[in-house]
């Protein structure tokens, strides 16, 4: 595992995946494009594998501000005004979601560029990654609202890591968080490289 | 009637922050247990043009106390101050300066 890269000669962000991390990352940018799709409720159907009922739950979107996912990335920005929070939402939610699924968009159709196929079999395949600036910051932007919603589903606090680190290997929750970790290493890696 | 006499503007301040306009209303970012710190320092830096110490300053503040003033304007900046927060993922609210 390996994280991003400042590439001084071509000024590109670039970053080195295995197919499975590529696959990953394209599957948690997909959830958020439909989460950011989605304005009903669409209850996750019966699964026997409780990782991807809960994966499946990060998509299971309902109107705002039910679903606290949404209501994490869409806060509300004025605490003690309701008429004016309902405008300020009015305003900018739908450009703010396009936004966000753009982003989520960019990371999905990077991977598919640079080699990974629909649906992924072969092994050992390598996903080479090069980022201008504007294309960093938009995965880095990316990775904040995937983590979002990974911590939101999961209920991570401050200063929890014994605890998630504590539980059993094969335990989805725990499968769930180091994914979330992984995703933050990455993010603090493309911030570093934009630094 | 008075005499002009020389005396030293403070050099900490910058333009931006000396007016004699009401800038009535501030934008408040609020800690959250996702967000990385280098990320939020960034971002500070990036959208505001806050130079790196300012930026971890008021990134620090977040973080220890819970909260911090990040911007003050207009409504209308701070509206854009806090949908651009929102862009960034951070969690951003706005209100009247106390």
């Amino acid at each position: 595992m390996s994280g991003f890269e400042h590439h001084r000669k071509s000024d590109r962000v670039i970053a080195t995946f295995t197919g499975f991390e590529a696959d990953l990352l394209r599957s948690l940018a997909s959830q958020m494009v439909e989460l950011l799709r989605n304005e009903r409720a669409v209850p996750p159907g019966p699964t026997a594998d409780p990782f991807e009922a809960l994966m499946s739950e990060f998509s299971g979107a309902t109107t705002i501000p039910e679903d606290p996912v949404l209501a994490r990335l869409f806060p509300t920005a004025y605490v003690d005004d309701d008429e004016s929070a309902a405008d300020f939402r009015r305003f900018t939610e739908g450009s703010l979601r396009d936004g966000k699924a753009a982003a989520a968009g960019l990371i999905i159709d990077t991977l598919e560029d640079a080699g990974l196929p629909p649906e992924l079999s072969e092994d050992g395949l390598v996903i080479d990654v090069e980022l201008t600036r504007s294309e960093a910051e938009t995965w880095m932007r990316a990775f904040t609202d995937i983590r979002l919603a990974l911590a939101t589903r999961l209920g991570v606090e401050a200063g929890d890591e014994d605890y998630w680190h504590s539980l059993p290997d094969d335990d989805p929750r725990a499968q769930a968080h180091d994914i979330y970790e992984w995703v933050g290493y990455l993010q603090e890696s493309v911030v570093e490289a934009l630094t | 009637m008075s005499a002009a006499s020389p005396v030293e503007v403070e050099p900490t301040l910058t333009p931006d922050e000396i007016t004699f306009l009401a800038k009535p209303w501030v934008t408040l970012v609020w800690d959250d247990p996702v967000n990385l710190m280098s990320y939020v320092s960034y971002v500070f830096q990036k959208y505001f043009g806050y130079d790196k110490a300012k930026a971890e300053k008021l990134m620090l503040e977040v973080h220890n106390e819970g909260r911090s003033v990040v911007s003050t304007g207009t409504r209308e900046e701070m509206e854009r101050d806090v949908q651009a927060m929102h862009e960034y993922g951070l969690w951003a609210t706005m209100e009247k300066a106390s």
